[in-house]
């Protein structure tokens, strides 16, 4: 008990950083499995974490409040900028919603009054406890496992494989397109506002491309073809660096060549279900697809 | 004062337009998004000041050299990193991490070897004089990026206009397998399509480490946003358009920098993309493509 305290005084903070982490890749993975490439996550991150610390700070409201207050705004907001880019497709959604991103940052960076520019906020207070995280957690998969059992999830997997094909199935694709970009911007806000009451300090420059690209890699790398995968892949890339601490400088080495090995040999990520029931039943590779 | 304001603008949008021709050309080519492309950037401004510094070049040599070192860590991406995945047939979401993960270890190793701190140029190799023309101030490093910037798009666009291997080029940029039956060597001219781009990427680099005269392991992040929102607006995989846009970016900015305020510069650019996508999404000169993307 005494090893786990203090296990728990020096790693919390990871271990914690570890579940939003895991929170971000299910938010992408939410908006991918429907064939939709959003780089907008980080900066929906950002504008809940804004929402929630604005809340507590100026406005003294309880954590639970703020928390929905940091969940509610990201949706609204994507409700506007999915009216505007649901047409885009491939590429083309990616860089929209990465400029929408640094729009974003660059209005938090000019709202001075309400976000402290570039100077963030600071002294948020430390509310977020382990059981937020989990909770959170828990309730973000068991509501993403209930998604894909049910009509919706396999309206959004039609979607993925062929959208024309899904439309005249009679599957209304853009409120289904919507809804799991709203959703998962829902996510990522709700990541955020726990992450700004754990870290005690924000800025505009946390939830800029950096963030947006680690979020796509975590939840590509782990794979995207069960909600184990985004899971997986925060855990791996959250931890590497830790595990790495003692190359110093040349450590970021390691993890981008593990990052490029990974892509070119486990082309559909750490956690992928087919591969291992290949090998448990110990059938050949190339025989089932 | 509008017109000294016109010239930064050209000079810093020839910039742009150079580094974006590179990335644009990878995408038209190889359908990728290239974001090592930055990283390239930053390697080629890197191997002019070793050039400079350790071999004792003088300036002209160091671009060359620049442009030869980034060349040839394009084609070795290309080889060990983007073909496997191109014999996989891997979805095109997947290159595109996969040139993240080597722009994050060409920074750090950039970072553990040469170390965080901003480097610079010698002094006596840079030229440090001006001249005035019609009353605009111009620096003769100024004048060199305009003048080397406007020669290699037109060496470039010429060399895709004009030559075997550029018509092998814009065949495989309609269809790589059409190419490949109709016996172009696809693999080979991938190679010298990555070379050539990361190339034009590392003289860019150099370009914008003599202007600004300070070279640091990330300074290719800022202008890969840019080169991202100078090849949406010009059309993805457009040469003439991603010149154009480089150009109208360089005076975008310059302009909101001048009259609006400073803070605004980098809204002004993704600003525009914005619009561009969502009124345009072809991009200025592009024309709508059914491909992968």
């Amino acid at each position: 008990m005494e090893y786990f305290e203090n296990f728990w005084q020096i790693y919390s903070n990871l271990v914690l950083t570890l579940g939003i982490n895991a929170l971000l890749a299910l938010s992408i993975y939410l908006t991918l499995s429907c064939g939709m490439l959003s780089l907008a996550n980080a900066a929906f991150m950002g504008i809940g974490a804004y929402t929630a610390s604005i809340l507590t700070m100026s406005h003294e409201a309880p954590f639970t409040l703020a928390l929905a207050g940091g969940i509610a705004t990201p949706m609204f907001v994507a409700f506007f900028l999915g009216k505007a880019v649901m047409r885009l497709s491939g590429v083309y959604l990616a860089m929209a919603t990465l400029a929408f991103g640094e729009v974003v940052r660059i209005v938090i960076l000019n709202a001075e009054d309400l976000t402290g520019g570039a100077l963030g906020l600071n002294g948020i207070p430390n509310s977020t406890e382990w059981w937020h995280v989990l909770l959170a957690l828990a309730v973000v998969i068991a509501m993403l496992a209930c998604m894909r059992r049910s009509k919706v999830g396999r309206a959004l997997e039609a979607i993925k494989e062929d959208e024309t094909a899904a439309g005249m199935m009679g599957i209304d694709t853009n409120a289904n397109k919507m809804m799991a970009f709203i959703l998962g911007a829902g996510i990522a806000g709700l990541a955020g506002g726990l992450s700004a009451h754990l870290t005690f300090f924000i800025g505009p420059n946390e939830y800029g491309f950096d963030r947006a690209v680690e979020i796509l890699t975590m939840a590509i790398l782990g794979g995207v073809n069960s909600l184990i995968g985004p899971v997986v892949g925060s855990l791996f890339l959250t931890l590497l660096p830790e595990v790495l601490r003692g190359l110093k400088d040349f450590r970021l080495v390691v993890n981008g060549v593990l990052l490029i090995v990974i892509i070119l040999f486990l082309p559909r990520g750490l956690w992928d279900p087919a591969r291992f029931r290949r090998m448990f039943s110990g059938a050949k590779k190339g025989d089932a697809k | 004062m509008l017109e000294q304001q016109l010239f930064n603008a050209l000079s810093l949008g020839c910039v742009y337009a150079l580094f974006a021709l590179g990335f644009t050309l990878v995408f038209g080519v190889l359908g990728v998004i290239n974001l090592s492309h930055g990283a390239v950037f930053m390697v080629g401004a890197y191997a002019a000041l070793a050039a400079v510094q350790n071999l004792g070049f003088p300036l002209w040599a160091a671009v060359i050299f620049a442009f030869v070192i980034a060349g040839c860590v394009g084609a070795l991406i290309d080889v060990l990193v983007l073909r496997p995945l191109r014999n996989r047939n891997a979805p095109h979401l997947i290159p595109m991490i996969a040139t993240i993960g080597v722009a994050i270890v060409l920074n750090s190793l950039a970072q553990g070897i040469a170390g965080a701190e901003n480097k610079r140029f010698p002094t006596d190799v840079l030229p440090q004089e001006s001249l005035d023309f019609l009353g605009i101030h111009i620096t003769v490093i100024e004048l060199g990026i305009i003048l080397l910037s406007f020669l290699l798009m037109v060496a470039l666009v010429l060399m895709i206009g004009r030559t075997q291997i550029g018509r092998a080029l814009r065949a495989i940029a309609e269809s790589p397998k059409a190419a490949l039956l109709l016996g172009i060597n696809v693999e080979w001219l991938f190679i010298i399509t990555s070379f050539v781009a990361a190339g034009l990427g590392g003289v860019a680099g150099t370009l914008v480490g003599v202007y600004s005269n300070a070279l640091f392991p990330l300074m290719g992040q800022p202008i890969l946003h840019k080169g991202i929102a100078v090849i949406i607006l010009g059309g993805m995989g457009d040469i003439r358009g991603a010149m154009l846009a480089g150009l109208f970016l360089g005076f975008a900015e310059v302009m909101s920098v001048a009259y609006i305020g400073s803070n605004m510069r980098d809204a002004v650019a993704f600003g525009v993309l914005f619009l561009v996508l969502i009124l345009r999404p072809q991009g200025l000169l592009g024309r709508i493509q059914e491909r992968k993307a």
